[in-house]
């Protein structure tokens, strides 16, 4: 199986290289890289106007398997994995049972090898704490001999500070980042909304952006005293933004995520008790999304992740307090990125890919995708300006929780190729 | 002239005009309260479901009253705690219920937003007989037909809620209604009782109910849940009742003829006392007749317009 890619811009920021570039894949391997190449024998894909980049990454997904397979299985997340554009993905450990021992990381890498021709590389993050309880170190040690290449208890913050001061030591001997769903959870207790005039009007239970400030605040000073590398899952609020950048100028191992929703959506998007504007951490205020984007801007946030959050349809058909948290993202973050960041002039396209390639495989210490002749290809394949309609009904994943449905968003994958097989979108 | 909503959700985002055509309406409907023979047909043949998920017998009373008086068939279901508990959602509940031909839904529900969803799913029109935290427009309404019947108007009269503002349906429905009718609204309360933001919606907020009394025309004492976060909220009955109870003593210590509303129950002793609950000044009992008049006619006006 040969492809020619051709007249595609090569956005590769692991080398700096940004120019066009054809190329020619053979049984999924580089064989050439080139201008002007041809292959008699090659199906030749034209790629004018596209951008041709290191497979990207989630780093931050919920495929509910084992225990919530009607939400998203690890098949149909790997499928919405690379309908978006993402040739890998760290899975959260919200399982049930939760990914807190070394068989689930194998049953996940087992799983996700059946999936898709194993096109999508599925990271676990491993629970921090034994059954996501709060109470006492996961096996750590165990879990990353595995292959968890991270440690969180997504979906509850490490409340205890000594257990997270434990967490940051041990798991820094074999060099994991803890990822911590940042909120002080006696101040967010019951919350479903970002505490403002939104929360106020609509009589919602306020969940306060101090919660999240106070947690990060601590983790940092304890990332700090432990020397451990410490990241932070979703940014929502800026004052945390303030607080990585502090960290930064005194060079911890400190970074940062936002999903696409925090730099689109704001608290007033709730007026119609919509369930799919319920998330968390939630949606907070327009002023928030412009320090997202600036955020980003500056580098402050290395990384765009989704949270991506399938939950059934009836799940959400119900009363806002009573849905669950969460809504997907794999299939709308390139196009949100795009019309929000990149149209927007928040972000030029090789920033874009740092965040999606570059950055998250940096933080999870994964190996540097080699865009080289004779290597392996692990590539994305946008279309930077594509206009398109965001129609929930044609998702890849099993759920369709989304608010993005009815959008007219710019930018969308083409393509993506990984482990000797592709998936064109 | 038709309410320009098909349902009654909020009054949050309610015209002046349609405020007004509620109360003008409802002084008819007064007056037939006050007759020997007090049934009127205009809701012949409809069918109203009274659906609440929450205790409550004042309002489920005064619905269903309403609803009788306007000779509407009238079906009531009552279910403590949520829906999903029951094991049944919010939405199959109502439209099994909407399956037997139910023209309007009464809903009282402890989640906010409730009766804005169930307006998404069925058909009939709904009335929200309170939604968590967010609103309970009809007490909002008879609070202000009340307000209008002492004093004639609405505009440039000072209400004053006293309480629990951030947990009160009652407190964001007379706040959204007010200040559409022109009127000034203060509230008052312990800091932590009072949502940030609020000064946001055109309210002055008070602390210390000396401050306050002295200016006021109205004075709308909220139920304090005594059941609710005590100990987190505020320190103790006691305190409370030191602090914001309204008493005679501290009525003629403001001067001032001031007008004390209760949405009820009342705490006696608690956020007020009998000295001033069955005073002169009270309109208590009148909220409650207006009560009745005001659903009659937020039921004849949804109902005309299908």
């Amino acid at each position: 199986m040969q492809l020619l890619l051709t007249g595609g811009r090569l956005i590769d920021p692991p080398t700096g290289r940004d120019a066009t570039v054809d190329m020619l894949i053979v049984d999924g391997r580089i064989e050439r890289i080139g201008t002007n190449l041809s292959a008699s024998a090659a199906q030749v894909i034209d790629l004018r106007g596209k951008i041709v980049a290191p497979g990207f990454i989630d780093m931050h997904v919920h495929f509910r398997e084992p225990g919530f397979e009607y939400k998203e299985s690890i098949a149909s997340g790997c499928a919405a994995a690379a309908a978006g554009g993402f040739t890998a993905v760290c899975c959260m450990p919200n399982t049930n049972p939760p990914i807190d021992d070394e068989s689930l990381v194998h049953f996940i890498h087992a799983r996700s090898r059946e999936a898709m021709g194993g096109l999508v590389n599925v990271y676990p993050v491993g629970a921090v704490t034994a059954g996501r309880k709060g109470e006492h170190l996961a096996p750590l040690a165990e879990l990353a001999a595995a292959g968890a290449v991270a440690f969180s208890d997504d979906g509850d913050p490490v409340h205890d500070a000594e257990l997270m001061r434990r967490a940051l030591e041990y798991s820094a001997m074999f060099r994991r980042p803890i990822i911590q769903h940042a909120q002080e959870p006696s101040l967010s207790r019951g919350g479903v909304a970002n505490e403002g005039y939104p929360s106020v009007t609509l009589g919602l239970p306020p969940m306060p952006r101090i919660a999240e400030e106070m947690m990060v605040a601590r983790d940092i000073r304890l990332a700090e005293y432990t020397g451990g590398q410490y990241h932070v899952a979703h940014v929502s609020v800026a004052e945390t933004l303030d607080l990585v950048r502090a960290a930064r100028t005194k060079h911890l191992a400190v970074t940062c995520e936002v999903a696409p929703h925090h730099f689109t959506l704001s608290d007033e998007a709730l007026a119609t008790y919509d369930t799919n504007t319920k998330m968390n951490p939630p949606l907070r205020t327009r002023e928030d999304i412009e320090a997202m984007k600036a955020g980003l801007r500056d580098g402050t946030i290395d990384v765009i992740a989704t949270d991506h959050a399938p939950h059934s349809y009836d799940e959400k058909e119900v009363e806002f307090a009573q849905a669950p948290f969460g809504i997907i993202g794999l299939e709308t973050a390139i196009g949100l990125a795009v019309t929000e960041l990149v149209k927007k002039n928040v972000l030029t396209l090789y920033q874009l890919v740092e965040k999606f390639s570059t950055n998250p495989r940096n933080i999870l210490h994964l190996p540097v995708i080699d865009i080289a002749e004779g290597s392996q290809a692990n590539l994305t394949l946008f279309d930077p300006t594509a206009e398109w309609l965001v129609d929930p009904a044609t998702f890849k994943s099993h759920a369709r929780n989304t608010p993005f449905g009815g959008a007219r968003l710019t930018g969308r994958p083409v393509g993506v190729m990984n482990n000797g097989t592709s998936f064109w979108c | 002239m038709p309410l320009h909503s098909k349902h009654l959700l909020g009054l949050d985002g309610m015209s002046r005009e349609d405020l007004q055509l509620i109360l003008d309406t409802a002084v008819s409907f007064h007056e037939v309260l006050e007759r020997p023979i007090k049934k009127v047909p205009p809701l012949q043949g409809k069918t109203v479901a009274n659906m609440f998920f929450e205790n409550s017998t004042r309002t489920r009373l005064s619905f269903e009253l309403a609803e009788r008086r306007l000779s509407a068939d009238v079906l009531g279901f009552a279910a403590t705690g949520s829906s999903v508990s029951k094991g049944e959602t919010l939405k199959d509940t109502a439209r099994n219920i909407e399956a037997m031909k139910v023209d309007m839904v009464v809903l009282r529900h402890g989640a906010a937003g409730a009766a804005h969803y169930l307006s998404r799913v069925i058909n009939a029109n709904v009335i929200n007989a309170g939604d968590g935290s967010h609103e309970h427009p009809t007490q909002g309404l008879l609070d202000m037909f009340t307000i209008r019947e002492k004093y004639g108007r609405l505009n440039d009269l000072h209400v004053c809620i006293v309480g629990d503002i951030a947990h009160s349906r009652v407190a964001r429905s007379n706040i959204f209604g007010l200040k559409t009718m022109g009127a000034r609204v203060s509230v008052c309360g312990p800091a932590t009782m009072i949502p940030r933001e609020i000064e946001r919606l055109g309210v002055e907020v008070y602390h210390h109910l000396d401050d306050v009394l002295p200016h006021v025309d109205v004075l709308n004492v909220l139920r304090i849940q005594l059941e609710r976060d005590a100990g987190r909220l505020f320190p103790s009955i006691r305190e409370y009742r030191q602090t914001y109870g309204v008493t005679r003593k501290r009525m003629e210590k403001a001067g001032r003829v001031v007008t004390v509303m209760h949405p009820g129950p009342i705490n006696r002793d608690v956020e007020i006392s009998a000295d001033v609950a069955d005073s002169e000044h009270s309109v208590i009992l009148q909220q409650v007749l207006n009560g009745v008049a005001v659903r009659m006619s937020v039921l004849y006006l949804l109902s005309t317009r299908g």
